[in-house]
């Protein structure tokens, strides 16, 4: 590992060395020859690593021709803004379209059987009891300690009251509470942040519902009355449930995509 | 656990309700110092006073006996010639007008009525309309075919068996109501269609695009000339010379534009016509007034007010503070409707149709002797303005209680009510006659977009962005139905004048008709 930036440092002080342009033509110019040389000569697993990048290149290659190609089209129609249609009154209002992407698509999607239980993560990883609780010593003497610290982050709800010490089995630590998460809405594009309502579903174990615990992939109920979503039946909808995206322990967020 | 207390006991039961009739007994009870009252009736919109007065036993002042008597005055004893008259009742307005009126009229004239039998009771009566509309209850077809958002639809003024929408996919499309099926597509926009029009006699259609142009068809879908192009930004609205004030075989339209000028277009030799050019701004929305005057409104925050014949500016109207959404005529039902009479159906000929599309204006029109063309504005300030453009630069009432920008707003056909859309999820009613506030129809949860009148004036048809349509009884500021049913926002709403069906579209590209 080179600490700190002494070639450059060096090439600041002294310049670079006096032929140093022509070699990098002339290595440039054999370029070819010499990807053609080992192309055609290298044996083994020399060969297979060399043809797996030169691979890789050529699809890189081909991807920013097309995208060279897509530019260079000449189009005699003017480019229209592909937004969704507004009516005339609703014309330089800027925040109306936002508010609520209901296309009859993803409605259909939902009415398939398998797409209902369709989430954005559909596997997490298993997160083992050890890794999820710490022991917290009960006894001095006896190895059966009863008590849980819980070692994720939790929701806990606004009416949760702790019980008696004597009787807590599980903590759950108020630094680890969260209440909010920041919601996408996929069909938007939007982020907002939402109050969290509850949990629902954590992959990993019954057990971790029950707790409220916030891991990757954890289903959530969050509060989107802000959002202004109405049903079909033109009643607001305020619960919807979400998904978190991110490992919440690590980023100390939490990160969620709204099912719809 | 909180205690609960024991129900009442039989007695005291019957001790309550004892001492509520009595008190009921006692609010209608009627003195016997009153006599006979006077009481005569007003025109409402002209305040003027019909036929002598009368004197009536207060007791029997029921509003069924008021109506009798309100016909016997006319000489209409016959009950099939009856007209209905909604009846008001000077010093409680606003709730209840209808069941109120007896009972209010006990209350509040007590003590003058006590006093005085000299003292005259004066019941303002407006006509309604001899028929009744349905409301409408169900969805009688779901007609999907726009390949986009549907921003605009009008019923045919002629019968409500053809609609024509416009859509986001630049096509405009007729649809058969009948059958719940299409008649034609009407290719040749190249943008958004933002507004289309049927002219009054029903031989022309126009539309107008976010493509800047204006375009003609006649009622089977072909093309009528070719674009008439002019305009520099997307054309916003249209409005068609009314039929009685049209030179014989040279129907004129207007079309206003976010460029700010309004175009008057020739329409059967596809030319331009005028340029009215004042506004700064966007002009949001053009009116063809029945007496000679195209009024427009910006988002300059003016109303002007053209001389249709000259193209010359006559007045500019300026209170609003902010953008000025949307204009509503009293007479616009008239106009839409032209020469047809709802029972008849309307003359053949032309010469016939003229007389006969002036007198259906004048009667709409006529306040007392004179006549009057009344003008709601709807601002983005959240309020609304009533003006008479003609005899006053002046506002005759300002209406304030929108919480939110007021998007529409609409005559009832009768001109008795002003109606406005909020985005404050509100629909209000107003008196047309001086702008008081009546009452708010409250239900919606989410923007109103567009609200509509039946043709007799007693149902309220509104949409929103909370995907429902409702209907509302305007008499009772209840809801009548809801209707729910479309899979998105419904941007665009039409009752036909014949009252036999509703049609919204929105957002999810259907077409939905509603019939009782």
């Amino acid at each position: 590992m080179p600490q700190n930036e002494y070639i450059e440092r060096w090439q600041k002080q002294h310049g670079r060395r006096l032929d140093y342009e022509e070699r990098k033509r002339k290595r440039l110019a054999r370029e070819s020859h010499k990807q053609s040389d080992d192309a055609q000569n290298l044996r083994g697993l020399r060969a297979k690593l060399y043809q797996q990048k030169r691979h890789k290149q050529k699809i890189q290659m081909k991807k920013q021709i097309k995208a060279n190609e897509e530019k260079n089209v000449k189009s005699s129609e003017p480019a229209t803004d592909n937004q969704t249609p507004i009516p005339q009154y609703l014309l330089d209002r800027s925040n109306q379209t936002n508010a609520k992407a209901l296309s009859s698509a993803i409605k259909n999607k939902r009415a398939e059987k398998t797409a209902k239980f369709s989430v954005p993560l559909p596997r997490v990883k298993g997160i083992t009891e050890e890794e999820m609780f710490s022991v917290v010593k009960t006894s001095r003497n006896s190895n059966r300690n009863w008590k849980r610290v819980v070692t994720k982050p939790t929701f806990v709800g606004d009416s949760f009251t702790r019980r008696p010490v004597k009787y807590e089995r599980f903590i759950r630590p108020m630094g680890l509470r969260k209440k909010v998460c920041n919601c996408t809405h996929p069909e938007l594009g939007v982020t907002v942040q939402l109050p969290i309502i509850g949990v629902k579903k954590n992959p990993q174990n019954p057990l971790y519902t029950q707790l409220g615990v916030l891991t990757k992939g954890t289903i959530i109920e969050v509060n989107v009355s802000e959002l202004g979503m109405v049903t079909a039946g033109g009643k607001v909808v305020w619960g919807r449930w979400a998904q978190i995206t991110n490992n919440v322990e690590n980023d100390g967020c939490v990160n969620a995509v709204l099912l719809v | 656990m909180a205690t609960v207390l024991p129900p009442p006991s039989k007695r005291q039961r019957l001790a309550a309700e004892s001492r509520a009739r009595e008190e009921e007994e006692e609010r209608n009870h009627i003195p016997d110092s009153v006599g006979p009252v006077r009481l005569r009736f007003h025109d409402h919109a002209s305040g003027e006073a019909t036929g002598p007065p009368v004197y009536i036993e207060l007791k029997d002042a029921t509003l069924q006996n008021l109506e009798t008597l309100s016909d016997s005055i006319d000489g209409r004893e016959f009950a099939l010639k009856r007209i209905p008259y909604k009846l008001f009742y000077q010093p409680l307005l606003t709730e209840n007008e209808q069941d109120g009126l007896y009972q209010s009229m006990l209350h509040s004239d007590r003590q003058s009525l006590a006093s005085s039998t000299e003292t005259e009771i004066t019941i303002k009566r407006a006509p309604q309309a001899i028929f009744r509309v349905k409301a409408v209850t169900r969805c009688s077809s779901s007609i999907s075919g726009h390949g986009s958002t549907i921003l605009c639809m009008q019923f045919s003024p002629e019968s409500s068996s053809r609609l024509l929408t416009g859509s986001g996919d630049a096509t405009a499309r007729i649809w058969d109501c009948d059958t719940g099926t299409p008649v034609t597509t009407l290719k040749g926009h190249t943008d958004w269609i933002f507004t289309v029009s049927w002219s009054p006699d029903n031989s022309m259609i126009a539309t107008g695009s976010k493509d800047k142009t204006v375009r003609l068809w006649d009622p089977q879908g072909k093309p009528f000339g070719g674009p008439l192009t002019g305009h520099t930004k997307a054309v916003r609205n249209l409005s068609w010379e009314p039929y009685h004030a049209q030179q014989p075989g040279r129907p004129r339209l207007a079309s206003c534009s976010q460029d700010g000028t309004v175009r008057i277009w020739d329409a059967r030799g596809c030319r331009i016509d005028m340029v009215l050019s004042g506004h700064s701004a966007s002009v949001t929305c053009v009116k063809w007034g029945g007496l000679g005057q195209i009024y427009t409104a910006s988002q300059d925050k003016t109303i002007k007010v053209w001389d249709a014949a000259k193209g010359t500016l006559i007045n500019t109207l300026q209170s609003h503070a902010h953008w000025v959404n949307h204009l509503a005529l009293s007479t616009d039902f008239a106009l839409r409707n032209a020469f047809r009479d709802p029972k008849f159906g309307g003359p053949k000929y032309e010469s016939d149709r003229r007389i006969a599309a002036k007198r259906n204006f004048e009667d709409a029109a006529r306040i007392g002797k004179k006549l009057v063309e009344r003008l709601a504005s709807a601002s983005d300030d959240c309020t609304m303005y009533l003006w008479e453009p003609l005899t006053t630069t002046q506002p005759l009432g300002r209406m304030i209680g929108h919480q939110k920008v007021v998007n529409h707003v609409t005559f009832s056909p009768d001109g008795l009510y002003i109606a406005s859309a909020g985005f404050d999820n509100h629909v209000k009613l107003w008196s047309a006659t001086d702008g008081r506030f009546v009452r708010t129809l409250r239900g919606h949860v989410g923007a109103v977009y567009q609200c509509c009148f039946s043709a007799d004036s007693r149902l309220l048809v509104s949409s929103s962005k909370d995907t429902t349509v409702k209907v509302w009884g305007v008499e009772s500021g209840k809801l009548a139905e809801d209707l729910p049913g479309h899979q998105g926002e419904v941007f665009a709403l039409d009752w036909s004048a014949d009252g036999g069906r509703v049609a919204s579209g929105g957002a999810d590209k259907t077409v939905k008709l509603w019939s009782h």
